[in-house]
């Protein structure tokens, strides 16, 4: 049976993992090659690297990384942050990416969705949605969460999805951080009108939170979290022996 | 050395690092004589079949790599490189394959029950299939590889070394001979997925 993912996300600015992270037996905490590693061998059936970089040169330094990472560790590789057109997509799969995810981009340029799907196949465009509640409609949100778009986020997501996007990543703005779940009713709204995988991100502070997310809604095919894993407050090893006494299937 | 036919579908950055990562040389290559010089070839691909197939014939290497295994050498088809050796495929119309193992390439929702997710991505376990007591490259029960597809190959269980469920079974790892191929993508599929392309490189 297919198993549900469990995905670390890693930051990463100028070459770095943003927020360092205290593992033993890391000789350097915020090198992405060896988080990564780190992450695969302990494991994370995929990981996500999300590029925060501003600068063209760090850019550079970022697809640099992402060869290294690429060289040494045989997992599913999601790249995102930054992607605005078909020319960056070519970029990072050239450098190892397996799927690529686009927020923003897709926002601003509508057509960005259809033609990467129809270049590289649906199984790599991955629509990341940063969604908040907002006078009781779910909006979509561009810039990292900064700036209201004011369009509706259950109907975009299904849009871009129906344009060829292959799986979505939601991740609520109003339980990222809070560490209480994931924002289970927004992920319901988002199972109900979409047909391939989706991720969960947004929410996620111990062991049950994972547990809950799967029991409730069969239609989330994995978790995503960053700070849990990086501070070791969850071990992915300690959550996947959990899904397993829990009978959700899971790859140990 | 193991060549890696590049014919221009998806990109093989991963893979060529995989083979790297159990110490063989390793070659990606789109020129016929490399596929002369190597031990083993390994025919990758993502995509659509019907591009692929073109493709693979338009550049000038099928007919190279046709001639490698009719001497026997070994070859490893992967995802859609592996739905390449089947008769043909019904994806988007009927397009002919390689034809090097009998049996069709059809969409995955024929059989499979409704409401599952099209395409098949994520880790799901291999079981044995009916030829497995010979020794292939899949030497373990119910390890777990990395799946990203919607068409899955059906063809005589005799070719068949291994089987994954997705509210059905749909043929994970198949053999005839010296030609070998897998559904799902072993240089995405961590350590089991290593272990299985050094099984190759020991055939």
């Amino acid at each position: 049976m297919i198993t549900k993912r469990i995905i670390p996300c890693l930051d990463v600015r100028d070459g770095r993992v943003v927020k360092g992270v205290n593992f033993e037996n890391l000789n350097d905490v915020n090198s992405p090659v060896e988080l990564a590693k780190f992450y695969s061998d302990n494991g994370a059936d995929e990981l996500v690297f999300y590029d925060i970089t501003a600068s063209s040169d760090g850019r550079k330094i970022f697809t640099d990384i992402l060869r290294e990472t690429a060289r040494n560790v045989f997992i599913p590789l999601t790249v995102g942050g930054g992607i605005s057109s078909v020319k960056d997509f070519e970029r990072v799969l050239s450098c190892g990416a397996d799927k690529v995810s686009v927020n923003t981009g897709a926002i601003k340029n509508p057509s960005l969705i259809p033609e990467a799907a129809k270049l590289y196949g649906s199984q790599c465009v991955v629509i990341s949605a940063d969604v908040k509640r907002v006078g009781g409609a779910f909006h979509v949100f561009a810039r990292g969460g900064r700036d209201d778009t004011g369009i509706e986020a259950i109907g975009w997501i299904k849009n871009c999805v129906d344009n060829g996007a292959g799986e979505v990543v939601l991740n609520s703005i109003d339980t990222d951080g809070v560490k209480k779940g994931f924002d289970l009713e927004m992920l319901r709204a988002v199972c109900n009108v979409v047909n391939v995988p989706v991720i969960a991100s947004g929410g996620a502070g111990c062991i049950d939170d994972f547990i809950a997310l799967f029991k409730a809604l069969p239609g989330v095919d994995a978790g995503l979290a960053a700070s849990i894993f990086h501070f070791g407050e969850v071990a992915i090893r300690d959550l996947k022996a959990r899904m397993k006494v829990e009978n959700i299937p899971v790859r140990l | 050395m193991i060549a890696i036919v590049d014919y221009g579908v998806g990109n093989l950055f991963s893979l060529e690092s995989s083979f790297n990562a159990i110490g063989q040389d390793v070659k990606v290559t789109s020129d016929p004589r490399d596929l002369r010089e190597a031990d083993r070839i390994v025919l990758p691909g993502v995509g659509a079949f019907e591009d692929a197939a073109k493709k693979l014939k338009s550049s000038g290497l099928a007919e190279p790599l046709l001639e490698e295994i009719g001497t026997g050498k070994p070859l490893l088809g992967i995802c859609l490189g592996m739905q390449l050796l089947f008769t043909k495929s019904y994806e988007f119309g009927e397009h002919e394959g390689l034809n090097l193992i009998p049996g069709s390439v059809r969409y995955i929702g024929e059989v499979i029950p409704a409401g599952l997710k099209i395409p098949q991505i994520g880790w799901n376990s291999l079981q044995l299939g009916a030829r497995s007591e010979e020794a292939g490259i899949i030497q373990r029960e119910g390890e777990y590889v990395y799946f990203v597809h919607s068409y899955a190959a059906f063809c005589d269980e005799r070719y068949i070394t291994a089987t994954t469920n997705y509210g059905a079974e749909l043929t994970a790892a198949v053999q005839n001979k010296n030609i070998y191929g897998v559904q799902f993508h072993p240089e995405k599929s961590g350590n089991v997925g290593l272990n299985i392309l050094r099984e190759f490189c020991n055939v």
